[in-house]
């Protein structure tokens, strides 16, 4: 049975509204919370769509996951309202917000065998016994662990006992489900292959909302239909994953999420319509994607390391000469470290025909398109 | 250096197994010695011959069967109240934020090193014929005598009792409720637990040891307590205790408050290994 499947056949037979999923907005309306005066989270204005992942990313202290207990309710906003499938949520009590959380520590109940962990909220929200047992089985069998319903958390891995969490989380069929850091306490192997559960589980339940809080940016990647950066408790950016990858609006953005190259750069000439600027760096004039420059404006050129190659072609014609500083082999990928005009830049090569040699000069070449101009100031 | 020293015969000895020594002496001077003393006495009366119907008598009588029911009773019901009353208190301490919760904590625990007549003292200002409470109803209501006479009755040794014992079961309560993972609440809270069963299904069940732990030593100390029960000295309310002080020092037979002492000391005992038990089986 799919997901969809269990959730359209689970709704049908509760057939209470209150035990029905139902896609949900959520809505922060200049949002601020403070501790003892001390402001952790600056008015934040944010919304999530219905069945969107969104990604909360940032530092420790950006205040991604006071704004998440926000939502749930375990955190009092100082000022701002929020609002959850267009309802103003901010004085209810956690257990009326219709949400489910899954977080870092499973937080799975150790003296209840796995079958009544996950039954837990249905018995909370006084679901039919015949309901509860369905939801239960079937929301066992979405995350793969029928099995081990008689088990005790304790006899879990930590990747099993995530499972049970999620499952718990699910089969309260939630307005939106809230992942606070959820897989930082499993190692790197079993993290990568709970990154693409969650991801199939979504591709699964269309419907569910995410708010997905991490400091993982490969996470956010992998799973975030967008991605919100904070730092120093306020937004940085928000976009869609790809144009925030592809198009970062300001330093921080281009720096965190994903390894960036960053060269100050002049614009030589207005944009002209085509969606390409001409930028000087140095010696080098290079064409790149960008709009409403101004001629003479000072930027930063940024340029993912992997969008950087040591073979010229036609789709890379932006070419930047350095002098080869480092080379790190890591297998399938090469890091190689090059210094242009007394900046730093990383190329990530796959494949290397001849590898060079230190302090060797180093012709990089980049294709318009991979490229993008930020604001020097645009710091935020 | 080594713990082994050569014999003249050339056979090892670990001298290191000769630290169990002074315990064991300590042990058999403070404890085993008297204990067995009290044992012999309860079989040989006063002229040192074995006289078992004397015994059987004792523990027959109906002063020895009313002592044994009053305390019984009264270790119940205290063990009881100590429990509710505690686990009340170290709720809101623990879960329900407010200023000074520490403080309060910190206050409740100072009645453990307070001596267990102060409460039984207190009682008697408050609770007494001529105490606050009787002055001021009878003074409002113009009656002739004290209306309120609870604290000489079983009640008013267990009120004390409760009153003196209950940090014995908040301590340990709070050191439990400060190990329940906040997650775990949080979690159930947002599933749609109202605060009552979070209570019943979370935060009891993990608390579940350290409540046994603290109502296992309430009672042991509810069993034996001898000062609150001498100091209200309500009317008919003998509990065994007392009997074996009445029956040493009032009646000078202390046969029969040696037999009267080693049932004590077998319901103390009794009780201490179904308490190892539990907190065995429950992890504690």
């Amino acid at each position: 049975m799919t997901l969809a499947a269990f959730v359209d056949e689970a709704a049908t037979v509760s057939g209470a509204a209150e035990l029905r999923g139902a896609a949900s907005t959520v809505a922060f309306d200049r949002v601020s919370v403070a501790y003892r005066g001390a402001v952790v989270l600056k008015p934040l204005t944010l919304e999530v769509a219905a069945g969107e992942i969104l990604a909360m990313i940032g530092p420790s202290g950006s205040g991604k996951t006071t704004a998440l207990r926000a939502v749930a309710g375990f955190v009092r906003p100082a000022g701002g309202r929020i609002r959850i499938g267009g309802a103003d949520v901010t004085d209810l009590p956690p257990y009326a917000r219709g949400l489910a959380m899954v977080v870092q520590n499973y937080a799975l109940f150790p003296h209840m065998r796995v079958f009544d962990n996950v039954a837990f909220g249905l018995h909370a929200r006084h679901a039919p016994k015949a309901l509860i047992e369905e939801r239960v089985a079937h929301a066992l069998e979405v995350v793969g662990m029928s099995q081990y319903a008689r088990r005790l958390p304790r006899e879990l891995s930590g990747g099993q006992q995530q499972r049970v969490a999620i499952a718990r989380a699910l089969a309260v069929r939630p307005k939106v489900l809230l992942l606070d850091e959820p897989l930082s306490a499993l190692d790197a192997q079993i993290r990568r292959s709970m990154v693409e559960e969650i991801a199939r589980l979504h591709a699964e339940l269309p419907d569910l909302t995410i708010l997905y809080v991490t400091h993982d940016q490969s996470e956010a990647l992998t799973l975030a239909d967008r991605i919100a950066i904070l730092r120093d408790g306020a937004l940085s950016a928000v976009g869609r994953t790809g144009d925030l990858y592809r198009r970062p609006p300001n330093r921080f953005s281009a720096e965190f999420l994903g390894r960036a190259n960053l060269l100050p750069v002049v614009v030589e000439s207005a944009a002209d319509g085509s969606g390409l600027v001409a930028v000087r760096a140095g010696e080098e004039r290079l064409v790149v994607a960008g709009a409403d420059e101004p001629a003479g404006a000072a930027r930063l050129l940024c340029v993912r390391p992997q969008n950087l190659t040591l073979a010229p072609d036609a789709a890379h014609a932006n070419r930047i000469a350095g002098v080869l500083r480092e080379i790190h082999w890591q297998g399938e990928l090469t890091h190689l470290v090059a210094e242009v005009g007394g900046a730093l830049l990383r190329v990530v090569a796959t494949r290397l025909p001849t590898i060079p040699a230190r302090g060797e000069r180093l012709e990089m070449f980049f294709s318009p398109a991979d490229a993008s101009l930020i604001a020097e100031d645009a710091d935020v | 250096m080594s713990d082994a020293a050569a014999s003249p015969r050339g056979v090892k000895v670990d001298l290191g197994a000769l630290w169990v020594a002074p315990p064991l002496i300590a042990l058999a001077v403070l404890f085993l010695y008297p204990l067995a003393l009290i044992a012999h006495a309860a079989v040989y009366d006063a002229t040192d011959v074995v006289n078992l119907p004397a015994a059987w008598a004792t523990l027959g009588s109906r002063a020895f069967v009313n002592a044994l029911f009053n305390t019984a009773e009264i270790a119940l019901a205290a063990t009881a109240g100590s429990l509710a009353l505690g686990l009340t208190l170290a709720l809101i301490i623990a879960f329900v934020p407010f200023p000074g919760a520490t403080f309060v904590a910190r206050l409740i625990d100072t009645f453990i090193a307070l001596p267990t007549f102060l409460a039984t003292l207190a009682f008697t200002f408050l609770y007494g014929s001529a105490g606050v409470l009787n002055g001021a109803l009878v003074q409002a209501f113009h009656l002739s005598d004290a209306p309120v006479h609870f604290l000489y009755s079983a009640w008013g040794v267990i009120l004390a009792e409760v009153t003196v014992y209950s940090p014995f079961v908040l301590r340990p309560l709070l050191a439990a409720f400060s190990q329940v993972d906040r997650g775990q609440i949080e979690a159930a809270s947002l599933l749609g637990a109202r605060p009552w069963r979070i209570v019943r299904q979370i935060i009891l069940p993990a608390a579940l040891p350290a409540a046994i732990a603290g109502g296992s030593l309430c009672l042991l100390l509810t069993v034996n307590e001898f000062g609150i029960v001498l100091f209200i000295g309500a009317k008919g309310v003998i509990t065994l205790p007392l009997l074996i002080y009445d029956k040493a020092i009032q009646e000078s037979d202390y046969q029969a408050a040696c037999v009267i002492a080693m049932v004590n000391v077998a319901l103390s005992l009794g009780l201490f290994g179904l308490y190892r038990v539990a907190a065995r089986r429950l992890g504690a």
